[in-house]
């Protein structure tokens, strides 16, 4: 008997290694293990085994039962399995064909640059503020100390309403007014758009600005250097070179122009940087004391610093855009690019 | 200010380069855009001395001329008739190379050899002169090259002179700051000057009727002057700066403003009736006829320069062509005056005329700098014309042009604002080197008085600003102001717009950007009635165009007319938007109302992928794209209304937008009219909202959770024929209003109007969900709540129910 569940043993394996579909797993599973399979036979015949081998016959005769059972259906599993593949195979798709998806939109490049700026300063403790675009002459010119018939009114060329009221030709009178209401100290940024009589490639009669005050009790032209150092190396990258030279402006002294190394050419001069290595990034200086004077600030007590960028210029620097007419046109073409 | 290097030289010593000398003065406030070198166009040119002339013996137009370039001589053949024995000239050897790329050669002309060539100004292209060939001053070395001779190489800065510093609007100005800077040593002209025995006074005089826009006048006479072409020196310094050589007399009054800065006008004195000069201010409607030939009208408060009778000259701007310096003029008077710069600049922005005159007196010229130049100037014209100048000069003066004295500076401000530890001695050092008087007050305190040039400075701080320019920027340390909290606070409506163009992107509409201005007729285009508010349209006075002139009153037209110029470009599937502001115009003296709107426009394709192909937008992605926006910013409250009145939209197709009864915007799709118009191939969607409007509920929006509900919900269907002209909403509200509590949603399911239906009748499904919050509802429960609301809603609304 013992030979014989031996031998069964061995038969069983080997049909199992030559059956290849689910069903015939099945028929070695009845042929085995069935109600009228082989080695129910033999159980069954247990009274003819000597009765001190009758345990351990059965023993191993159940032994035989679960390992069989375990690897016919460990053998259909895998059969399964590799059915389902070549299925999935058959439903193989082109996933090279477009996705379906409603397409995003696009901002304007203007008002990314917008937001970037405007996130940098933000981390600087910047409140976004912001005024109205047309705009009284006080504000826009007398309270930053550009009296009527002062030649630095010629800087700007100026769109007018009325003898009095004018297109904004900065950003800058929204200093005023928030100052005219808030004692310092003030962090405040203000971008908006701004309008000169100018049109050319470099030139159109609307641009935007964004104009920056910080109005403390102690703040250095150095400190002015530091802020906006550290705002143009998170712009255009932390080996960003810069440099200040002297400017005017009638409502800072002293006044600077913050120019960066091209970044075209390095420095080494090219048509964007007119030759000169350098890029005119930005217009900044302390506060001119007049400016204070008319806000009711005490010029003795504070201090503080202002400064202005046109964000058409640093968006065609940043994105390589040679003619600033482009940002108006609104061709779809130039806006999906951004 | 275009500075030429040669002619710096004659007041400063320089040692840097071209480039290095750029830097130096861009690094102090005085921006140099561009740097210009100027090289001859010719090579091989010596000077020579003319030996004979003879004529041609075959031809009578040319001449002989026996030349030497002082080793040798040589035979010309020369066409010029202005060539005499003697003459210094320029001589083109044969070799020589000169402009047009013509080298020359030997040649025979009518028998006789030219071993080279005689040149004009115009040929060398030195000069304008073609009318006859170039006379060099005789005192140059024969044999000498012309460049060098001429000193013709030379290298131009283009300097870019801030409006405070009219100092630096002349090349001693210009050599002050280089001395400044570099430490080379100044050369001041020195003005050596033999008058006559005639006295000035005893033949003029000079009567300033407005002090004000005239505190000093001052002038001289130079007699018996010949008019002729200024020297080559001249001619050049002056075409270096840009100007245009005129004759001797103009040429000096033009040279000694480019050198001190101070303006000059020479008149022919024979044209000054009864002999005397009269400063007024103009009367009502005078007319003059400027020294450009052009006839003006001259607005009321202009200053005049006259004579005895008539004006002769547009005090500091122009002077006139009834006393300009002729040919055969004699006896020059000579005017240098300080005019007041607020009186200049109005009169010249009025006439329009931005003289180089008017450009020095409107940025205020040094008030003591009037007699030197003067002086100058009365000397070189003697020296170039011939003439004698009288004794004297006349100075009225009638009022002190005030110069600042005596600025306090206190040391420890200097480093406060600068926020350096720059030490007395610097300072001090620093303002001496620009020509300040520096005295020592107390400690730490010092009484500066500026030169008279320095019109820019009479406070602390433009000393103070003095001091960092020169002590370099680049020499501040870079430092972080102390941390503070901003009294102001970020303006909440910046964040609601910030968050709608993120929801615009993600339902596929892209930012446009337009100018504020355009076209006035924009109001007419879109149909506006007349009584609209948005026909209060802020104008420009100064516009760049009648097309650019209206302040806009709409977001809409501007993204019609983008999406027009995109279909013109080929680009017919849009969804567009724009944040941007409106003016709508106020009482006169007030400033407009300006309006924060967002605008939005679909036309065309909704995607343009091939999946989806053919599927057009219409009215419901536009008010899908609003539903959307105001879930996103949980603003409830809104509603969609069908009154809509806007002129330029489809009146079937339409819809006012309320914000808790309050109108914030419209909706639909364009007019044909509109359409036409613009020439839209497809209909357009449009949109307005008004976001300060909306950005109040923004504000004030919450979040509050609702407990999720543990039981199933039971749902409900029911087909509704109504009339076609109901409004889905009618029934949806009817259904809310009975407020029943296990109603949890009701919804729009299918919408139908075909076959099987009574005309003029469409049918409705509504899809009811029914569930309670600690319980299954039963189906019997859920039944009984349905039928009485259906019931209820049919004799409310007088639909039937459709079986």
């Amino acid at each position: 008997m013992m030979n014989e569940l031996q031998q069964l043993e061995k038969d069983a394996l080997a049909e199992l290694n030559t059956a290849g579909t689910e069903e015939q797993f099945l028929n070695i599973k009845t042929k085995y293990l069935g109600r009228k399979g082989l080695l129910t036979g033999l159980l069954r015949n247990i009274a003819q085994v000597p009765d001190e081998e009758k345990p351990l016959f059965g023993k191993l005769c159940n032994e035989l039962k679960n390992s069989l059972n375990a690897k016919i259906d460990e053998a259909i599993g895998r059969q399964t399995a590799r059915n389902r593949e070549e299925i999935l195979l058959k439903e193989k798709i082109d996933i090279t064909l477009p996705g379906k998806f409603i397409k995003y939109g696009r901002l304007h490049p203007v008002v990314q640059i917008r937001r970037e700026i405007c996130s940098v300063f933000a981390s600087f403790g910047f409140s976004i503020v912001e005024g109205p675009e047309i705009e009284l002459d006080y504000y826009n010119f007398e309270a930053l100390n550009i009296p009527k018939d002062h030649p630095a009114r010629d800087m700007q060329d100026t769109f007018y309403i009325e003898d009095n009221i004018v297109l904004r030709t900065h950003t800058s009178p929204v200093q005023v007014r928030v100052m005219e209401k808030i004692q310092p100290p003030l962090r405040i940024l203000s971008p908006g758009k701004v309008y000169r009589r100018d049109s050319d490639v470099s030139h159109t009669p609307m641009f935007h600005q964004i104009e920056g005050l910080l109005v403390d009790k102690g703040v250095t032209f150095g400190d002015l250097k530091g802020i906006l150092t550290a705002f143009l190396k998170k712009i255009f990258g932390d080996g960003t070179v810069l440099r200040f030279r002297p400017s005017f402006f009638p409502f800072t002294e002293p006044s600077a122009e913050v120019d960066i190394r091209c970044v075209m050419c390095g420095g080494n001069g090219c048509r964007v940087c007119g030759q000169s290595g350098w890029l005119e990034i930005l217009g900044s200086g302390m506060v001119d004391p007049e400016v204070f004077k008319n806000v009711n600030y005490d010029p003795e007590v504070f201090s503080g610093f202002a400064f202005g960028l046109g964000l058409e210029r640093i968006a065609m620097l940043k994105y390589g855009i040679s003619d600033i007419r482009l940002f108006f046109e609104n061709d779809i073409r130039f806006l999906k690019q951004f | 200010m275009l500075v030429s290097l040669n002619w710096l030289k004659d007041y400063v010593d320089i040692s840097l380069t071209p480039q290095e000398l750029a830097h130096t003065l861009t690094m102090a406030g005085l921006e140099v855009d561009d740097i210009k070198t100027i090289r001859p166009n010719f090579s091989g040119v010596v000077v020579a001395k003319i030996l004979s002339v003879r004529p041609h013996p075959s031809a009578d137009r040319l001449s002989l001329c026996e030349v030497t370039d002082g080793t040798e001589t040589y035979k010309i053949v020369c066409g010029a008739k202005n060539i005499t024995a003697g003459d210094t000239v320029p001589l083109a050897r044969v070799g020589a190379s000169i402009p047009g790329g013509y080298t020359i050669k030997s040649s025979v002309l009518r028998g006789e050899t030219s071993d080279g060539m005689l040149c004009s100004e115009a040929e060398l292209e030195i000069g304008e002169d073609a009318s006859g060939i170039m006379h060099l001053p005789a005192e140059l070395v024969l044999g000498t090259s012309l460049e060098k001779a001429l000193n013709i190489e030379d290298t131009v800065l283009d300097v870019n002179v801030t409006p405070n510093r009219s100092d630096c609007l002349c090349m001693i100005g210009m050599a002050r700051e280089v001395a400044a800077i570099t430490g080379g040593k100044m050369k001041l002209p020195s003005v050596k000057m033999k008058e006559s025995s005639e006295d000035i006074n005893a033949m003029t005089s000079v009567k300033i009727i407005d002090a004000d826009a005239c505190p000093r006048y001052t002038a001289r006479m130079i007699k018996n002057v010949e008019i002729k072409p200024s020297p080559f020196w001249m001619k050049s310094r002056l075409e270096a700066a840009g100007l245009r050589s005129i004759n001797n007399i103009v040429d000096v009054t033009n040279f000694v403003m480019l050198e001190m800065g101070q303006p000059l006008h020479a008149f022919d004195f024979r044209f000054l009736e009864e002999g005397r000069i009269v400063v007024r201010k103009s009367k009502e409607n005078e007319e003059f006829i400027s020294l450009d030939e052009k006839k003006r009208i001259l607005p009321s408060d202009t200053l005049l320069i006259c004579d005895g009778v008539k004006p002769v000259a547009i005090g500091g701007i122009m002077g006139g062509l009834n006393s300009e310096v002729k040919e055969d003029t004699k006896d020059v008077f000579l005017e240098s005056a300080y005019f007041n710069p607020l009186s200049i600049r109005r009169s010249a922005r009025k006439l329009g005329m931005p003289t180089d005159a008017a450009f020095r007196f409107e940025r205020g010229i040094d008030p003591e700098g009037v007699v030197k130049a003067l002086n100058r100037a009365a000397q070189l014209i003697a020296d170039l014309s011939g003439g004698s100048i009288c004794k004297n000069y006349i100075d009225e003066y009638p009022q002190k042009v005030p110069s600042a004295e005596n600025i306090p500076l206190r040391l420890e401000r200097v480093n406060g604002i600068i926020g350096t530890e720059i030490k007395a001695k610097d300072v001090v050092k620093i303002l001496n080197a620009i020509g300040m008087d520096v005295k020592n007050q107390r400690r730490g305190t010092y009484l500066v008085t500026p030169p008279t040039c320095r019109v820019d400075i009479s406070r602390e701080i433009d000393l103070i600003e003095e001091v960092i320019r020169l002590y370099g920027y680049d020499r501040v340390p870079v430092t972080l102001p102390d941390v503070s909290v901003s009294e102001q606070e970020s303006i909440p409506r910046l964040n609601l717009e910030e968050r709608i163009r993120l929801l615009m992107n993600g339902s596929g509409f892209t930012e446009v950007v337009n100018f504020s201005f355009g076209t006035p007729f924009a109001a007419d285009m879109l149909s506006l009635r007349h009584d609209d508010e948005r026909k209060n349209i802020v104008r420009i006075k100064n516009p760049l165009g009648e097309e650019l002139s209206a302040m806009r009153t709409t977001i809409v037209f501007g993204l019609l007319d983008t999406a027009k110029r995109n279909a013109n470009n080929g680009s017919f599937d849009l969804k567009l938007f724009e944040i941007g502001r409106i003016f709508i115009a106020r009482k006169k003296g007030e400033l407009p109302e300006e309006r924060n709107i967002l605008g939005g426009l679909i036309t065309g394709k909704l995607t343009d992928d091939f999946w989806n192909a053919g599927n057009n937008a219409d009215f419901y992605h536009l008010k899908g794209c609003l539903e959307n926006i105001f879930h996103d910013l949980k603003i409830d409250h809104y509603r969609f209304a069908s009154t809509a009145d806007e002129p330029f939209l489809h009146p079937g197709k339409a819809c006012k937008i309320f914000l808790n009864e309050k109108q914030i915007g419209w909706a639909g799709e364009t007019h044909p009219d509109i359409k036409e118009k613009f020439d839209f191939k497809n209909n357009a969607y449009i949109f307005e909202i008004n976001l300060d409007v909306l950005s109040e509920p923004y504000i004030h929006s919450h979040i509050f959770y609702k407990e999720l509900s543990k039981y199933p919900a039971v749902m409900r269907d029911a087909a509704f024929v109504i009339p076609a002209s109901m409004e889905a909403d009618k029934m949806i509200s009817t259904v809310w209003e009975q407020k029943e509590d296990l109603l949890e949603n009701v919804s729009i399911f299918d919408v139908y109007n075909g076959k099987g239906l009574p005309e003029g009748t469409k049918s409705l499904g509504l899809r009811f969900s029914y569930r309670a919050a600690d319980r299954t509802l039963t189906d019997a429960e859920a039944s009984a709540i349905h039928e009485k609301i259906v019931q209820k809603t049919v004799n409310l609304t007088g639909a039937k129910i459709r079986s």
